[in-house]
């Protein structure tokens, strides 16, 4: 378990590094960010003093080697914008960002099991080609669509939710999260609902497939001979079944919920880490840029180990050391 | 015969696909006396892995029971709703599978799938209840029970599985077992050891059991009587001694004589030349004739009814006579 876990961290490290190389260079080639942050009146010699200041007047190279020395001191560079480091303010929007992702990640268990068991125990009846129905549209519809259609129906016509923001900050287990107050939750609706549909669609059809599958197998009519009920069969039988796929799959999905909130967050202005991003790229503030891609990729490489080893405990077939080749 | 604990007549269950109605059960009857083996013996799709369902009440859309009754102990089964027999499922009557590596849950523990078996029917602690599985294990040979119940399937033996899946059948020490080919898929020896553990555990409970085979060699080794099934009938039954040595239809004839130890070594073995008929267009008449070597005129018009014949009872026009009117 240990040198598993040991091995897993390794592996992360080094897509941490490639990663770091890539989008370090990769930001730089798309523009000088020098160019962004003068404004235009200034005279040449402030603006290569602003290039000095931020180190950007030296070459790349140089400059990379720089970044590293200071990522192996546990230094991310300053935000060119802020003039904060940039993983403070990453960590600080974090918080928003995974409160959003895990009340997500709620709903489409939450929805997503029920409806897709369902789906898969009686798949000819109306309501489960109803399920399906619904399904593909969460599946194909885009993302920004739906959050403006929700924020013009729920907001806007019929005034139950607000369409932008973030409910107030309270404080759970020394963690600000505003899941805390009632206000909170109002405001976090809309745009989970709107990040958790197609996460929702995701669901319902690894849980229709995995009943479908399992009701014809053999343990199953072994259930039914022993006079087992049909709660118990489908609740404990199928659904413990099932649960591996979706849980593999919805452990992966968790990181992508986290990486790209963006474009939800952008509608519903969600002070996240997602918004973050955005205006980090729009202004080339490499630091903000690299520092968030390093945050992300630790997080998925965390969330992966968790998954190995929720998927451990649920299929007892699974040794630990044998998922890791 | 004592008054039979299990009672099956003139049972149809049609499965109501695309193609059309394909009647896998087509007038079966069959009676089992308290404590009796009997080997139901027959191609693969001739039905009878279907019978056993059918005996469960385990079968699915689109199949269905069209005709008949289920008796056990003077109850109709067919008429009782899913509730009310799952109630009567694994406690009057069991069932066990052919593939023992697919019948028990991959994710459960074998204590929690012995034990959810004992509570479904019987009121006791949970600490009692795994007394009780533990109980089973034991009897059924597994060594070590206390430490191994706790073990997965897949930490045992196909086997051992198999003893796993007699163990739950047995918990509640039913009247009636239907063994669906439970030997099948294992080796010849663990085949032996499973053959004999469920007979004698038969004889010690006194439950009857129905032996779904298609192994000649395990009926008569095993079954008290025999019944030879052919598209969804049974066209043979009797005791197994009567039956396997002087077999009246000539589809037992046919079974007996296609297994290889009464062939001459190098001679051409002997086969039943054909396959069995689509159950969803059975020719009008005795569904074997198209097969027969004896078949006559009748047999191709007239479908044989079952009648007694000596100590056994035969659907065949041939073997009763009747062909010689014509």
């Amino acid at each position: 378990m240990f040198a598993f876990i040991l091995r897993r961290a390794g592996q992360g490290l080094l897509v941490i590094a490639v990663m770091v190389v890539l989008v370090f260079f990769g930001v730089n080639v798309v523009g000088d960010p020098v160019w962004i942050l003068v404004s235009p009146d200034m005279t040449q010699d402030q603006i290569a003093e602003v290039a000095r200041s931020l180190g950007l007047d030296r070459p790349i190279q140089e400059q990379f080697f720089l970044f590293v020395g200071g990522i192996l001191q546990g230094e991310l560079g300053r935000s060119f914008v802020h003039g904060t480091p940039a993983i403070g303010l990453i960590l600080e929007r974090m918080p928003a960002t995974l409160e959003l992702a895990l009340v997500a990640l709620m709903l489409a268990i939450v929805v997503g099991i029920p409806l897709g068991l369902y789906a898969g125990l009686y798949p000819d009846s109306a309501p489960a080609r109803g399920i399906m129905a619904v399904s593909i549209l969460g599946f194909s519809l885009p993302t920004f669509w739906v959050g403006l259609m929700l924020i013009m129906v729920f907001s806007v016509m019929l005034g139950w939710l607000p369409a932008t923001g973030r409910g107030p900050v309270g404080h759970f287990l020394g963690i600000p999260t505003s899941l805390v107050s009632w206000q909170g939750w109002v405001h976090i609706l809309l745009p989970a609902i709107n990040l958790a549909l197609l996460k929702i669609s995701l669901v319902i059809r690894l849980a229709r497939a995995g009943a479908r599958e399992a009701v014809l197998q053999d343990y199953v009519k072994f259930a039914r001979a022993k006079g087992l009920g049909r709660g118990r069969i489908v609740g404990v039988h199928i659904l413990k079944n099932i649960m591996i796929p979706i849980v593999t799959i919805l452990g992966l999905e968790f990181g992508s919920l986290v990486a790209f909130s963006v474009v939800t967050e952008t509608i519903f202005s969600w002070p996240g880490m997602g918004r973050l991003l955005l205006e980090a790229i729009q202004r080339l503030d490499r630091p903000v840029i690299v520092a968030y891609v390093i945050v992300v990729v630790c997080l998925f490489v965390v969330i992966n180990l968790m998954v190995d080893i929720i998927y451990s405990l649920l299929d007892p077939r699974v040794r630990l050391s044998e998922a890791a080749t | 015969m004592d008054a039979p604990v299990l009672n099956v007549e003139g049972l149809k269950t049609h499965f109501f696909t695309r193609a059309g109605v394909v009647k896998s059960v087509d007038g079966v009857s069959l009676q089992l006396a308290p404590g009796e083996i009997l080997g139901l013996v027959g191609e693969s799709g001739s039905g009878k892995s279907v019978t056993g369902f059918s005996i469960l009440g385990l079968i699915d859309p689109p199949g269905r029971i069209v005709e008949g009754t289920v008796r056990l102990e003077g109850r109709d089964l067919t008429t009782l709703d899913d509730k009310a027999m799952s109630r009567v499922r694994g406690k009057d009557l069991a069932m066990i599978f052919q593939d023992p590596m697919m019948t028990l849950n991959p994710v459960l523990k074998i204590s929690t799938q012995l034990i959810e078996t004992v509570l479904a029917h019987a009121p006791v602690s949970k600490a009692e209840a795994r007394q009780r599985a533990i109980a089973a294990l034991a009897m059924v040979g597994i060594p070590s029970p206390e430490e191994r119940i706790d073990a997965y399937p897949h930490q045992f033996s196909g086997g051992m599985r198999q003893r796993v899946a007699i163990a739950t059948a047995l918990l509640h020490r039913p009247k009636v077992i239907i063994a669906d080919e439970p030997t099948t898929a294992l080796d010849v020896t663990i085949q032996s050891q499973i053959l004999a553990k469920m007979q004698e555990l038969c004889r010690e409970i006194g439950t009857a059991m129905i032996w779904i085979t298609h192994d000649l060699s395990v009926v008569a080794g095993l079954a008290d009587r025999v019944a030879v099934m052919y598209a969804g009938r049974i066209v043979e039954t009797g005791p197994v001694g009567a039956v396997l040595d002087f077999p009246h239809h000539p589809y037992t004839q046919g079974l007996i004589g296609s297994v290889p130890s009464h062939a001459e070594p190098g001679a051409r073995l002997a086969q039943i030349p054909g396959a069995t008929p689509s159950l969803s267009a059975l020719p009008d008449g005795c569904a074997f004739a198209p097969r027969c070597a004896k078949a006559i005129g009748l047999c191709r018009r007239e479908a044989p009814q079952i009648e007694p014949l000596g100590m056994a009872s035969v659907a065949c026009h041939v073997a009763q006579g009747t062909g010689g009117l014509e």
